[in-house]
């Protein structure tokens, strides 16, 4: 076992079974048999960007209602069939799409096929469950937000200082008065529109005979209603062209904080050139030798943490344009943000002018290979990624090229996109620390 | 395609598949360090953990400093090597390692590229060897980890673990596991270094490596590497944990929260323990997982709550089952309430049948999953490992959980899962909550108020 070829045949040449069916559900199949145990994931076309005005944090409240029963099944059902048969369930809500997954022992193949076929046929949206579940993603905003410091930081808080247009910019964990103010037949409107078999992404990873699958697949799915997608507008914004700073104060952080961001290419229209953004982050953030860490934390002691990602949830390859590259710190009690600010500036002038030392760029691509060889492991993130390619690029295989595709960025690719990291186009947010100073 | 009319029927589970446990290959070295390999060729990684005893015998926070500030600096550097010299030689073979301390263990937890197990195993080494806590990164990370228990002080979840753990524990050695700043800022090179000489040895230690590897070929690079690391001295035994006092509700007020952190420990035992299946099953049954009887009453019904959660959790010391669950701060006692209410109604009524075949499926289940990657089966391998337990007993395990009754199952819960045994910590905004508490208990004031006030 050796080197970067062993890593790409362990993952680009696992065979994909891709099919459509007369519904327009797209499906992928990726045949594992090396532990008993699926994931499945349902992927649909549709996210935070895609939330009308006046509804913020819609996209995620629906999310919840999918798992409020449907055609066949009761309120609670979806869970205890899952759970019941040993498996694990949940869904999540992205810029660009919404996932539901399962990852149970696989002689729970077909059940959780008839439960995705189920509510992919209709959820039961009633006004008592939309109640319920509004009041359970307050709850969730106040853990995850509101009770704790650096809530939303910055996911949140970052778009509405980088982005003009709503779908770019507003909260998409939602307002308390725009998730109080859904309705029935908001969810019901929502649902049909974009929640149609051709506008969805069925993936199967893990352990499954191809032919048997197929035969499932169809049986559930298949007399699931043909319905259109809905065309899918363009959400891209002009670059910025001046420096953009917010700071606000979050009363429960105890240390300043910020987080900066630089638009980059397009991830599907312009993959080659998005790329080398991505290897670049991890250039500078990951681990003790990288730029920032040996720079800010090790050298300057300006912060405490550093960390860099490309697209704002921090998933480089399931976003679309637009979206940026992110650099984020926490700093000492009394630091001063502007100074790591001009650090990095300086950092990334010295990346673009004087380039990689030796080994620099390989240790770091081998450390990617990592971890996208570690993610692809477990059955069902191979499954997300896999639904989330095909919908988004028509290009499920593309799980397995990536980490050839890391070993081809060039380092004059990697001085390029340091040298685009420049002030007059970065979007800065900056945490105000508010408590914990006593 | 015609559309099926009526209901449709939910599809019947195939057999269930056999749970395969994997056979790893063990040997110990002439030092006392077991090394356990475990071959999965799923992905061409390999996966490391090696867990040190490293418990103490007293409540010691300046211990508890240490130890956590050991950790942060363990790879900061050797005669031959910089912090930045470590962590580029490990990404080089796409590794990195790290190391994190709680009151039973050091763990070293590592992963790369299966072609560079060889390069991982000897920096392990040559940190085991002669990490030299050099001056200058010792500083550096000293400030960070104060400022890292800054922020976790602002976190309610912490603040709400501390305060349970005093509660449960006492003057045990568990009942302070995080550091505190004024003990971490007193420490430098010279207490680090000591601390290593005096605990980090091979004899009780163990090697867990999983991955795209031979087995044996394993062993002896293992071997290879790590057979010549030494170090005397024996590892420090812990008296076992007191049993849990009920008691009044203890209300840590924390002025301005849009929530209620609501805890309860409760009694249990440990994986060996013939009641153990059972418990796991009663817990499952009551709070354990997404479809229980806690989750589905105060958050699917009530809507009091996002994640609420119900674990059994096993320490070397003691076992106990540990409930969480963060509430809106007008609904607290009312979600108090009907956490007593499931905890007191699985405990004097038994469940029933389908609940349980439920609950069994998702703990057998839960089992193949969590063996089906690299890193689950080194982390179960090495977690078993440090209770003298190998992967076989989870075989042993799975067959108590398909047997297990309902007088069973409901025996446990009245005697580990009834409320009356549980010790209470809510964290929250007292001003608001304390009033209604106490018209459900007696309400005792935790002593220092917790977090920022504005």
């Amino acid at each position: 076992m050796s080197g970067h070829d062993q890593n790409v045949s362990a993952t680009a040449t696992a065979a994909l079974e891709r099919f459509t069916l007369p519904n327009g559900l797209r499906v992928v199949l990726a045949p594992d048999r090396s532990a008993p145990v699926v994931g499945v994931a349902v992927v649909y076309d549709v996210g935070i960007r895609s939330e009308p005005a006046g509804r913020t944090g819609f996209a995620h409240l629906f999310e919840h209602l999918m798992f409020q029963g449907s055609e066949n099944l009761e309120k609670l059902a979806h869970f205890r069939h899952v759970q019941g048969s040993g498996g694990t369930v949940n869904g999540s809500t992205h810029l660009d799409y919404t996932d539901y997954f399962e990852m149970l022992p696989s002689n729970a193949l077909e059940r959780a096929l008839f439960l995705e076929a189920d509510r992919m046929r209709g959820p039961r949206l009633t006004e008592e469950n939309l109640r319920n579940q509004v009041d359970v993603v307050k709850e969730e905003i106040r853990v995850n937000v509101l009770n704790r410091p650096y809530g939303g930081f910055p996911w949140l808080k970052l778009p509405p200082v980088m982005f003009d247009t709503f779908p770019n910019a507003h909260d998409g964990y939602g307002s308390f008065d725009d998730l109080e103010s859904a309705t029935v037949p908001d969810a019901a409107d929502f649902f049909a529109k974009y929640y149609a078999a051709g506008n969805a992404v069925l993936a199967v990873a893990g352990d499954l005979d191809v032919e048997r699958a197929v035969k499932l697949v169809e049986r559930h799915f298949g007399d699931v209603p043909a319905r259109p997608a809905p065309q899918r507008p363009g959400f891209t914004e002009p670059d910025l062209t001046g420096e953009r700073t917010e700071a606000y104060t979050d009363h429960l952080a105890p240390l300043p904080a910020f987080a900066a961001a630089w638009r980059v290419p397009d991830p599907i229209g312009d993959f080659s050139a998005y790329l080398p953004y991505v290897v670049l982050a991890e250039v500078l953030t990951d681990g003790d030798a990288s730029r920032l860490v040996q720079r800010l934390v090790l050298t300057d002691r300006s912060v405490t943490t550093v960390g860099g990602y490309v697209s704002f949830m921090g998933e480089p390859f399931d976003v679309r344009d637009p979206t940026a590259v992110l650099l984020q710190a926490h700093l000492p009690p009394g630091g001063s943000v502007a100074a790591v600010l001009a650090a990095i500036g300086e950092e990334c002038d010295r990346l673009a002018q004087d380039g990689l030392a030796e080994g620099e760029l390989a240790r770091t691509v081998a450390r990617m290979s990592t971890y996208l060889l570690r993610d692809a492991d477990t059955v069902l993130s191979r499954a997300l990624h896999y639904a989330v390619l095909e919908q988004q690029r028509r290009d499920a295989a593309l799980a397995g090229e990536l980490p050839r595709m890391l070993t081809d960025v060039t380092e004059e690719q990697v001085r390029a996109a340091a040298a685009a990291l420049v002030p007059s186009r970065r979007a800065v947010v900056e945490v105000v620390p508010g408590g914990g100073q006593s | 395609m015609t559309v099926v009319a009526g209901p449709r029927e939910l599809p019947p589970l195939e057999a269930n598949r056999e749970l395969v446990v994997p056979t790893g290959v063990e040997r110990t070295l002439g030092n006392g360090l077991t090394v356990i390999v475990i071959e999965r060729r799923s992905v061409p990684l390999v996966e490391v953990r090696l867990r040190v005893p490293f418990s103490r015998a007293q409540l010691d926070p300046t211990f508890v400093a240490k130890t956590a500030l050991l950790s942060q600096t363990l790879f900061s550097g050797t005669a031959d090597m910089s912090t930045v010299d470590i962590a580029a030689a490990l990404q080089t073979v796409g590794g990195a390692l790290s190391a994190g301390v709680d009151p039973d263990r050091l763990l070293i937890s590592g992963n790369g590229l299966a072609s560079g197990l060889e390069r991982i195993l000897a920096i392990m080494a040559d940190v085991l060897h002669g990490a030299a806590y050099p001056e200058k990164e010792v500083t550096t990370e000293r400030a960070r980890l104060i400022d890292r228990i800054q922020v976790a002080q602002s976190q309610p979840s912490h603040l709400a673990r501390v305060a349970l753990l005093r509660r449960m524990y006492g003057e045990h050695p568990y009942a302070i596991q995080t550091p505190d700043s004024a003990d971490v800022a007193a420490l430098g090179t010279p207490e680090l270094a000591a601390l290593h000489a005096e605990r980090l040895h091979p004899a009780g230690t163990t090697l867990v490596v999983v991955g795209d590897i031979d087995p044996a070929a394993t062993l002896d690079l293992a071997e290879a590497a790590l057979g010549s690391w030494d170090g005397a001295g024996a590892g420090e035994a812990l008296p076992a944990v007191p049993a849990l006092s009920p008691g009044p509700i203890l209300l840590a007020d924390r002025r301005g929260a849009v929530q209620s952190s609501i805890r309860l420990a409760l009694p249990a035992v440990g994986r060996t323990h013939p009641d153990h299946a059972a418990l796991q099953l009663a817990n499952l049954v009551f709070g354990g997982y997404f479809s229980s009887r806690w989750v589905e009453n105060i958050r699917e019904d009530k809507g009091y709550t996002y994640g609420p959660h119900s674990v059994v959790e096993h320490s070397i010391a003691g076992s106990a089952v540990v409930l969480a669950a963060e509430v809106a701060t007008d609904v607290t006692a009312p979600a108090l309430l009907e956490t007593w209410y499931e905890l007191g109604r699985l405990a004097t009524v038994v469940p029933r049948d389908d609940e349980l075949e439920q609950a069994r499926q998702y703990a057998l289940g839960s089992l193949l999953l969590g063996m089906s990657t690299q890193a689950g089966l080194a982390g179960l391998a090495s977690t078993y490992a440090g209770y003298g337990l190998r992967l076989d007993f989870l075989a042993d395990h799975a067959a108590r959980l398909a047997v297990a009754t309902r007088d069973e199952v409901g025996a446990a819960a009245a005697t580990y899962l009834a409320p009356a045994k549980a010790a209470t910590v809510i964290l929250g905004d007292a001003s608001l909550i304390e009033t209604a508490l106490a018209t459900l208990s007696s309400v005792e004031r935790s002593p220092s108020p917790e977090g920022p006030g504005d």
